[in-house]
Formats: structure tokens, sequence, C-alpha cells
């Protein structure tokens, strides 16, 4: 069975956004005159998988995976350049203009550097009362600072801080005025981008704290791309994790962090210190050698051998598919005991 | 082993129009031959100022270093002409960069930035300092190195790129290496590998090395003390070992409880510092980090807790250090 049947046969299980066999390749151009595509960089290759109402799927990895586009093609930032996707059962890459913008009310998304992200010339209170106008939503003037506000002491900030600028902001509080803008427009699901990796240790966890504490007052699904594995491990209910424009493994958190399958997973999991001297040296490290190929020229077959440890020639020929090993762990690795034969 | 480094109160001040901030305020410590320490924080807690004092490079104005004394190998640093600390600096002592994407000049060859200190500080000639350039990085694990020697900045990724500023620190066989978050902006497979580089380099050649970091899982796996400081201050200072085992400070306590781990059963909730780093133009009266402490008295208010030893090599500068110890040790037992 392929990730497409399965997570076609999951259609009936509350599935919130469904991605099938998404691809987006950014075209490379040469030449001054007379554009001429030399390439394609292939950003995402083939990703499918789906999230289900409520919860969070964390998607992993290192910069330039593809995690980013993928958050953004869901959200029709980028037009993919092949695949669907599926909100609600509708099928994004085919509305566009007004209907677009309908749905979109429905999808929201939190950027990871609070600094860049918030307009300077703006008050907090127009940068979280922006989404209300675009999009219609407050009738009168007195409604709209009332959802302002609303909005501000959701997330921790007090009603008289929506005439202050962002610069009068710490970064966590930026951070929180982001988190307000995204729920303005009451979305059902939310691209939570590297929301806290520019944040101070002692403030992510505020962060976290309030992005769970919203999910379970707002009935919020979230799709949360990070690369700081413990914090994913927090948030999510299953992980993703990608390499080179593709999943290399997907399954149930607990199930992922006890068993990883994939040799990449695994590297990547022994690559992170744990803060304590003593339980940190009795761990077992995987140092990869080399470096990210590539996303212009990526390896023949499976992406990840020229850095694996257990490829073999075939890796080199047959890029492997995610299969389910186990219920619910997806690996696309052939070396997997379980995977069959490539 | 000997002490190579020693600070003794240092006071790096930046002299604003809004105010003075006290950046790095009544900092001390030494560091041994061959050790390796961490200096731990948040962003603007001074732990890169207090670096960037010990070499020199505050830019002044609006900044200076009023007070204090860096002595490095017998002499006292703040004290040397400029002619003289051209000499220790990139000889003596080298440093590395957060960002070696912008750290490197991008219009000059991999060569002519490696070579120019060889050429400099130990007077070799143009071919001898090339060659040395090449097996410098040949040495922190650059393929090819002839070839890429001709190559500039941009043709290298981020992680090749740290390993050039490596090489460029270790070409004159400095004592000290300062690295400042050097593997911030790299991944985690990459920060693992220019990490192991570092401390093996350092193992091999004695070098001893200060390693900046807002990350304590990096902190615990390669340094041997550790130093954390919060506005402008030392507030908890140990062997890795001490600190993690048993903080003494209520700000490590909340460091160390707020980020998630890897190897612990999965928390239900976090348990985050509350409240917001503190303002370090307006620091109130006290001990700073009092407005986020679960621990405070109100003795906190009045006066500065002062740095003093909880056990043996083992200091911590709050009132409350011996409560905490004790509630910590029995947690553990």
């Amino acid at each position: 069975m392929t990730a497409v049947e399965h997570t076609q046969t999951k259609q009936g299980d509350n599935v919130l956004i469904e991605v099938q066999n998404l691809k987006m390749y950014f075209p490379v151009t040469s030449g001054l005159l007379v554009q001429r595509t030399v390439g394609y960089i292939k950003a995402v290759d083939d990703v499918s998988f789906f999230v289900r109402r409520g919860e969070t799927l964390g998607l992993v990895g290192e910069s330039g995976c593809g995690k980013t586009t993928t958050g953004r093609c869901i959200l029709q930032l980028y037009r993919p350049t092949a695949g669907t996707i599926l909100f609600d059962g509708k099928d994004l890459c085919s509305v566009q203009g007004r209907e677009l913008r309908g749905i979109r009310r429905q999808m929201q998304l939190i950027f990871q550097d609070p600094y860049s992200s918030l307009d300077p010339r703006m008050t907090a209170g127009n940068i979280i009362g922006e989404p209300l106008i675009v999009h219609g939503l407050s009738r009168d003037r007195r409604e709209y600072r009332e959802r302002v506000a609303e909005l501000l002491s959701i997330v921790g900030l007090n009603a008289y801080m929506a005439d202050r600028f962002p610069h009068e902001f710490s970064g966590g509080q930026r951070q929180r005025i982001g988190v307000a803008r995204a729920l303005a427009v009451n979305p059902q699901f939310i691209v939570c981008d590297e929301p806290v990796s520019a944040l101070d240790v002692s403030i992510q966890a505020q962060i976290i704290n309030l992005l769970e504490e919203l999910q379970e007052k707002l009935d919020l699904t979230y799709l949360f791309i990070a690369h700081d594995l413990s914090v994913v491990r927090h948030i999510s209910d299953r992980v993703a994790v990608m390499y080179l424009g593709h999943i290399v493994e997907i399954a149930e958190r607990n199930e992922i962090y006890a068993n990883p399958r994939h040799p990449y997973t695994q590297a990547l999991l022994s690559a992170v210190p744990i803060p304590d001297p003593i339980i940190d040296a009795q761990r077992e490290r995987i140092l990869l050698t080399g470096e990210v190929p590539s996303p212009l020229n990526p390896p023949r077959g499976c992406v990840f051998h020229p850095r694996c440890w257990m490829a073999t020639e075939e890796c080199q020929e047959v890029i492997p598919e995610l299969r389910e090993v186990q219920t619910g762990h997806w690996v696309a690795c052939m070396h997997v005991p379980g995977y069959g034969s490539p | 082993m000997a002490t190579l480094l020693e600070v003794r109160d240092l006071k790096t001040h930046f002299f604003t129009q809004e105010g003075v901030v006290k950046a790095v305020d009544g900092v001390s410590y030494d560091l041994a031959e061959g050790e390796t320490l961490g200096l731990v924080g948040e962003s603007g807690c001074g732990k890169s100022v207090s670096a960037l004092s010990i070499m020199r490079l505050i830019p002044d104005p609006p900044g200076k270093t009023v007070g204090g004394e860096v002595i490095f190998d017998g002499q006292d640093l703040l004290k040397l002409p400029d002619s003289q600390m051209r000499r220790v600096r990139g000889k003596q002592i080298a440093m590395v960069f957060q960002e070696p994407m912008t750290s490197l000049n991008p219009v000059l060859s991999i060569a002519r930035q490696l070579t120019e200190s060889l050429e400099l500080h130990l007077d070799m000639s143009k071919p001898e300092a090339r060659r040395e350039a090449v097996r410098r990085l040949a040495q922190v694990g650059i393929p090819d190195p002839e070839h890429r020697i001709k190559q500039f900045p941009h043709q290298f990724s981020g992680g090749m790129l740290q390993r050039v500023m490596i090489a460029m620190a270790l070409s004159c066989n400095p004592k000290l290496i300062i690295a400042d978050e050097p593997t911030t902006a790299l991944d985690v497979t990459i920060q693992a590998q220019i990490l192991e580089l570092m401390k093996h380099l350092s193992r091999e050649y004695g070098v001893s090395l200060i390693i900046i970091t807002h990350n304590l899982g990096v902190v615990a796996r390669y340094a041997d003390r550790v130093n954390i400081m919060y506005a402008g201050k030392i507030i908890e200072r140990g062997t890795a070992r001490d600190m993690y085992r048993h903080p003494s400070h209520p700000y490590t306590l909340g460091l160390l409880h707020s980020v998630p781990r890897l190897d612990l059963p999965r928390k239900e909730k976090l348990d985050p510092v509350e409240g917001q780093p503190p303002d370090l133009m307006h620091l109130p009266a006290g001990c700073a980090f009092r407005e986020r402490c679960r621990f405070a008295i109100e003795r906190c208010a009045e006066e500065i807790p002062p740095l003093r030893a909880v056990s043996a090599g083992h200091f911590s500068a709050c009132f409350a250090a011996e409560t905490l110890v004790s509630r910590t040790k029995e947690k553990g037992a």
C-alpha cells in the first residue's frame, strides 16, 4: 500500500488536511536578457501526509529540507507544481481569487522571526486588527476594538498595549502579537513555522505553553515546523521527518522518538545534546559525515544514501517510497525490517 | 594546570543617549590551560560583550571597558598599547564568530583571508603561508583543500565556512580560542560535527576554549566548567557536572527545567521562567532576577547577592543557594 492509498483510506478518520504527492519545483534561470530555465530546485518532491482535526503534526528537518516550503504550499502562498492539497475535502490547488481568500480565513501562519514579521510602523492593535478588516469581520469600530482587546488578553498581553509599536515589546511579547494576529480570524488550522527558534530559552517554554493552551481552548489544528527535536517532541502528536524534499519517516510521537527507524532520524536524534553531562556522555552518538546535498542536483536513488552508513548499491538506484512498517509508522528506507522488497 | 586567563571585576558599559547600559558589570573568572569554559546566558546578558572586552574589540564610542583586569599569560591586556594588543589578537587569542557567512569577507578568496594572519604574525613568505593554510584546511576536514582555497566564501556551505573560520583561528597556534555561538547558525548534524572538531583540536593542541552559547545541551557535552550570566553578571559558576546535577541559582534551575528534554518522559506542561529579561538600562535595585524568581525574599530587593561558594569550586549569587542545593540533592537521591 502506498502512502497515497493510505491517506485516502484515512479520509473518514477526521482528517483536516491531506497532502497528496505534493511537488514544488522552483525554476533556476540564467541569462541577462532572455531568461532560460536551466534547472529546477526540487524543494518538495512527492510528499504525502495528512493532519487530523485537533492534532499537532510536527515537521522536522534541517535547513533547506523543504519543511517551510511544504507549509507555504498548504497555505497556497506558493502554488504547487504538482499534487493536491485537500482542506476539509476541498482541493486548494484548484481554487483561486475570492474563493481562495475565503478558505484562507481558516488557515493562518505564525512566523519564525518576531522581529521582521511585524510592521514596525503599525501599532500592535492595528497589526492584530488588520485581518479583521481584510476579511470584513467586525461591523463597527467598537466591535473591532473589543475584539482586538480580547485577542490581546487571549495571548497574555494587556489591552492597553494595543497602542504600542513593535519595538516597545520584547521578543516573547512580539511572538504573542504574531499569535494573536493569526487567531484574529478564528482559523481552524495554523502553520507554526519555527515559532520559538528565535526566542530565548526561558521564553520558548512560555510560547509553547501558550500554543498548547490555545489549541485546547479553540480546538486548533497545528502543523508545527521546527528543527529543535526536543521542542517538537513536546508539542506534537505525530512527527514527520524531512530530508532534501522527501519525508523519510512519519509516526506517532512516542513511537518515533523511542524507536526511530530511518538512519537519518536516528542520526538526527543522536546529534541533539542532552543538558546533563553524565547522561549525555552515555548516549550513543552517530556522527554523520558530509553535508546535505544541493536540491538543485539531488543524488540519484535515495537522497540520503551519500551520508548513510547502511547504504548499498540498491540505494543508489531506487528511490524508496514511504511504506508502513508497523501500524502508523511509515519509513522510506529499504533496509528497515518489515519494509519488504524495493 | 596553570592559569591562562584571569578576568577580574571586568566592567564594560555602553554610554548611549538614553543612558548607561551596564552590559558587563563586575565579571570575574579564570581559565586554565587546555580547559573548555562554557559561557551561558540569554540574549543581552553580556556574554558576547564580555568576550569582546577580552579582545578589546568593543566599539568605542559608545562602549567602554571602564574597570577591571584581564590577565592573559601574565600581562594585563587592558593596559597594553594598541600595537602590542594587535600582536595578541589573532596570534595568541583567536575568535570564531557566530555567523560564518557574514564574518568572512565575500570579495576576498579563502586563501587571501587565511594567509593574512600567517604573513602578519608568523612572518611567513607568501608560498609558505599558502602551504600552511592548505595544511590547516585539511586539518579541519575540508576535502580537496588545494582547490578549495582558491574559492570565495559564497562557494562554501555554512558548515564548511565555519570550518574555515576554525582553520583561521587555529592558524597561528593560539593559546586561547573564543567561540561566540559557533554553531547557532548551523543545523543539528553539522553542529555536532563542528563541536566535535573543536573539542578534538583543543585536546590535541592543548588550546583553551571559551564557548559562548545559549544552548545548555552544547555546554553539557563540551564544557569542563560553566559560567551562567544574567543581566551583566555571573550568577553561577561550577563544573558542568555540578551545575546540571545541583543547580544552585533559581535562574539556572529555571533554565534547566524550561527546556523539553529528549531523555526524560514528556511532561504534560513545560515549566517556563516567567516574566521578561530585565532592561539593562533600568535595572532594579538588588538582585536583577528578583522579579522572575520563585524564591525571592525581602533581602533580594535591598542587596545584590554576591557570588559565593556553595561547595568546592561551585559558586552561586543567590541568598537561597543552600536551600536550592539541598532540594535538588534530595530529589536526586
